[in-house]
């Protein structure tokens, strides 16, 4: 099942003389003994992802126990939504994660429309596809350079940031914000598309696409990039379901789910994609696939954007939002983001203001329980690489 | 390892001969994108300071401040939004909210200072570098929040109508009185500028909680006439409501009569909690002359209070104006009942077809009564005073619209003209085009005014019911003779009218003497504004009661006279309308009960 064809730790015996007693199953570390080290990576460290940081004891350079911290970056999202207005909630939430702000806004948006039974008009379904392919695409570029600058290859990471900052541009024209769109406003979204969008963004697909080609040279067919990604962080299956994994790090090990599959939301259901899966379940599995994912996301943005219709309505008429109140109820809204699914649970009582929101980011499972569990038994160098492989966020941890 | 993999990632150095991705120097100049969400901008001339942006901000970044030179109007609060950047997310609601589209932002993005106390600013007033940029944020016409558009009020067909006094106006249902209510922006300039300061976004408050007692409740702590109101008010809170800059305003006044038609006659103690009021427990009483709506208000507050009041009537019944005046099509005397009849029930006595100064001296009334408010009105017609006025053909609106009330025949022309173009003379216009009708099957009739239509004192949807009914409105014109041929009216010459008010907004108006008009007419009604009669005042008491400029008596803020027993309000003093005529009596109200509170130490 998982091939570990060139695992540098194919043939790795670890020198049990020098490792931590067994008892119960946990390891028994005592520092005094002057054989471990305990070291934080993180909070303030160029290879974590965000505000976390992970408590590592090291015997040599080998990682013998892990323990993830978050607590870094809570800003209470979810209770400041509670007195909130209902519309007063997007611009909040794309605070959640910065480098794709969108899913949020769907979320929270269509979790608004699904309690208060608000259709949005087919246009603004479009344009909502567009900017969540685009958020996809910004998303990912972001992580590769990410990957790659946890190996060193921090060229790369200037590369894919330096692209970003193109498809920021066009968020920038799009939507009147560069990182923090605010666009899917409850009922629709806020804007039409300005002229000559459409070729100004098939420009920089392009132009992606002539980048990509560099970095799969580059670094996908890297002798060192396999050599130190292959075989590290395995996840089997069965951990997929054990942990709750999700998205392209699920997909890597075999288990075919994508939201926008399985449950089509908005307007995927009329787009040709196909699930796009691996089955080894290692660091590089997982960058080989979602460097597939993001050429798919790009092919999905040229698609929306030849099915767009030129006219229509943006917005669905919505009650004064001012004294908006929606019906009670409860519902769970997912989108399939860069990183997984991610979802938002809205509970409503019927007043001006949502009784619990609850935003399920999947870095929650990825970033504190499934790194804590791989980072045993690997290097100290390799952490980072494995940390940007589970594609983690901190921001959407804490909320 | 493959060789592919050492090989491949040494391709990149093609890289060298391309154009390098970064530059030498840093951007100076990079603009925004057209609509991007910079810093923000207002346009004072729009901006009414109606504080939408305040309540919809989600991070509390904006207050409404006071700026210099920023006057407070009616429809305008002269409050201007300051902006905390310090807090500020630039979500952009506050631009998306704004109802009159003042608010916008610029596509300006850097802004360095090494004062942070420059970053809480008032966008207009604190000049800014991208005040005037016209490329940023602005509100998208594709997308509301907020509704523009009015619930339309179903009314009789033209035909139902033009024949018959049954009122018009059919009222909302339950379903449009909500939708209505849903689209307020509880901004309250409307209660600012209501004579009588209701507090309107509270009432519409409650009514969108199906809340109608407490909506109710609160009409009646401002207006004991909610039914008449909700009917005729001049509704001068729609004309300030925000949403009347860009689409249409709240309407207020039909909201109004709406909840108070929930609410049955015989509830109306139960739901004010007035059941126990009818033995009044402060001895002092108190004589109100004038059963009109400043009479009515000052009664009711009075009697709230706990005083005895009684009402002196000239007329066979109470209402004064507003049952004399405006005719049943547009308030049914039922209506007018339900609300005189529940002040009646709080122990106010009318005493009709009684004249102060003719059946009863004014100076009797203190003798028996510890203060008097006169809320007299203006009766009495006024004339253009121009050649041929003095033919018997030529009446005045106001008598007219009195003896039909009273049930008296009055004269109905073949061909009419009325001069006069406020609501008195479309009232009148209507009421002789239904007699027309009634009596020769059809309508010639012809209202002319020296307003030009936009500026005609008359409601705007009189003017358009008035032509529905087929009468003729000409605007523009002024009198200059009635002919007379054989003692009969021949007709009306009028000459272009110009202006009406010069620089300085004062009644002078000016005329074009070659461009004329005559209409053919049998009978011409005079409706050019009302007078008052102070007959009832004795020359002795005149003496001593202070007056004002232009004929008027002096009062102060409390209604009360120089003579201190002596109140007077209504028409006489400000005015004229009902809603004034309200406001006046409970001012009033309160000032006689401070005035005798004060008598007593």
């Amino acid at each position: 099942m998982n091939k570990i064809s060139e695992s540098k730790y194919k043939d790795f015996v670890a020198d049990r003389s020098k490792y931590p007693e067994m008892e119960n199953g946990k390891p028994v570390i005592d520092l005094d003994s002057h054989k471990f080290t305990k070291i934080w990576q993180g909070p303030q460290h160029p290879g974590v992802t965000g505000n976390m940081s992970v408590e590592i004891i090291v015997n040599g350079d080998e990682i013998v126990d892990a323990k993830t911290h978050v607590g870094y970056l809570h800003r209470g999202f979810e209770k400041l939504m509670e007195r909130r207005r209902y519309i007063q909630c997007f611009p909040i939430v794309c605070r959640i994660c910065v480098p794709e702000p969108d899913t949020n806004e769907y979320c929270v948006s269509a979790a608004m429309e699904d309690l208060a039974g608000i259709v949005i008009p087919d246009k603004a379904a479009w344009l909502r596809t567009l900017n969540l392919e685009m958020s996809r695409v910004a998303g990912f570029l972001m992580w590769l350079g990410g990957q790659a600058g946890s190996l060193g290859m921090g060229a790369i990471g200037q590369w894919t940031v330096a692209m970003r900052d193109y498809w920021l541009d066009l968020f920038e024209e799009m939507t009147g914000g560069r990182i923090y769109h605010m666009y899917m406003i409850p009922g629709g979204v806020r804007k039409n598309l300005p002229l000559g969008f459409k070729e100004r963004v098939l420009q920089t697909v392009d132009r992606t696409y002539k980048l990509l080609d560099d970095i799969e040279r580059v670094f996908l067919n890297n002798a060192i990039a396999k050599s130190r990604l292959k075989g590290l962080g395995i996840i089997t299956p069965e951990m997929v379901s054990e942990y709750g994994i999700v998205g392209p790090t699920a997909r890597a090990s075999g288990i075919a789910d994508d939201i926008r599959i399985n449950q089509p939301y908005l307007k995927y259901a009329e787009l040709e994609m196909k699930m796009l899966t691996s089955n080894i379940g290692d660091a590089y599995d997982r960058t080989e696939l979602r460097f597939q994912e993001l050429l798919q996301s790009l092919d999905l943005v040229k698609q929306i954007l030849n099915k767009i219709p030129e006219n229509g309505e943006i917005q669905a008429k919505l009650p004064n939002v001012l004294h908006w109140k929606i019906p009670a109820g409860q519902t769970y809204i997912k989108a399939e983001s860069t990183r997984g699914e991610h979802g938002f649970y809205m509970v409503s009582d019927g007043s001006k203001y949502p009784r619990r929101v609850f935003a399920r980011g999947a870095s929650y499972t990825h970033a504190i329980s499934v790194l804590e569990k791989l980072a045993v038994n690997i290097t100290i160098s390799d952490l980072a690489a494995l940390m940007v492989s589970l594609h983690t966020c901190p921001p959407e941890i804490e909320r | 390892m493959k060789l592919k993999d050492i090989i491949q990632p040494l391709t990149i150095w093609k890289r060298v001969a391309e154009e390098p991705w970064t530059i030498k120097d840093p951007l100076t100049e990079r603009p925004g994108a057209d609509n991007y969400r910079g810093f923000h901008q207002n346009d004072f001339a729009k901006c009414i300071g109606c504080g939408s942006c305040e309540e919809i901000c989600q991070n509390a970044a904006i207050d409404l401040v006071p700026v210099e030179g920023q006057e407070v109007k009616d429809g305008n609060s002269g409050l201007r939004p300051r902006i905390d950047y310090g807090r500020c997310c630039w979500c952009a609601l506050c631009v998306d909210i704004c109802p009159t589209g003042a608010l916008t932002m610029s596509n300006e993005y850097t802004w360095i200072d090494d004062d942070p106390e420059v970053f809480r600013f008032t966008p207009g007033a604190d000049k800014t570098k991208w005040q005037d940029d016209e490329k940023g944020y602005s509100r998208s016409e594709d997308i509301a929040l907020i509704n523009f558009d009015r619930i339309e009020m179903e009314e009789k067909a033209p035909e139902d109508r033009d024949k018959s006094f049954i009122e018009i106006v059919k009222g909302y249902n339950k379903e449009q009185a909500m939708l209505e209510a849903d689209r307020c922006l509880e901004c309250g300039l409307c209660t600012a500028t209501c004579p009588a300061h209701m507090d309107i976004p509270a009432y519409i408050a409650a009514l969108r909680e199906d809340n109608i007692e407490e909506a109710f409740r609160i009409l009646y702590e401002t207006n004991p006439l909610p039914e008449i109101c909700g009917r005729i008010c001049t509704h001068k809170c729609e004309t300030a409501c925000a949403l009347h800059n860009n689409g249409e305003a709240i309407a207020i006044r039909w909201l109004k009569r709406y909840i108070a038609d929930q609410i049955p006659a015989e509830r109306y103690k139960e739901v004010l909690g007035t059941e126990h009021l009818a033995d009044p427990k402060i001895g002092h009483k108190i004589a109100v002359i004038g059963a009109g709506p400043s009479g009515l208000s000052a009664a009711y507050y009075l009697a709230i209070l706990g005083y005895q009041v009684k009402i002196f009537e000239a007329l066979p019944d109470s209402g004064g104006m507003m049952r004399y005046g405006i005719p049943e099509y547009r308030l049914p005397y039922d209506q007018i009942n339900k609300d005189i009849d529940y002040i009646k029930s709080l122990g106010v006595e009318i005493q009709f077809n009684t004249r102060i100064g003719q059946d009863i001296p004014l100076e009797d009334l203190h003798q028996e009564y510890s203060a008097v408010y006169a809320a007299t009105g203006l009766h009495l017609g006024r004339s253009t005073r121009i050649p041929g006025s003095d033919n018997s053909e030529v009446y005045f609106a106001t008598d007219l619209l009195r003896k039909f009330t009273l049930g008296q025949d009055i004269p109905v022309g073949k061909k009419i003209v009325v001069i006069g173009g406020g609501n008195v003379a479309m009232d009148i216009t209507r009421t002789l085009a239904r007699l027309q009708n009634q009596k020769y099957g059809k309508v010639d009739i012809t209202a002319t005014s020296l307003e030009t239509e936009d500026i005609m004192p008359a409601d705007r949807e009189e003017i358009v019911e008035s032509r529905e009914e087929k009468a003729i409105i000409e605007p523009g014109w002024g009198p200059q003779e009635i002919e007379i041929k054989d003692g009969k009216i021949a007709g009306l010459h009028l000459i272009k009218c110009l202006s009406v008010f010069d620089e300085n907004g004062a009644f002078n108006p000016k005329f074009d003497a070659n461009e004329k008009k005559f209409f053919k007419a049998d009978m011409v009604v005079e409706s050019i504004g009302q007078g008052m009669d102070l007959s009832y005042i004795s020359d002795e008491l005149k003496e001593k009661i202070k007056m004002g400029p232009r004929g008027r008596i002096d009062v102060n803020e409390g209604f009360q006279t120089s003579v201190d027993w002596l109140f007077v309000g209504g028409d006489i003093i400000k005015g004229p309308d009902v809603i004034n005529g309200v406001a006046n009596g409970h001012i009033a109200a309160k000032a006689i009960d401070k005035y005798l509170n004060a008598q007593k130490k």
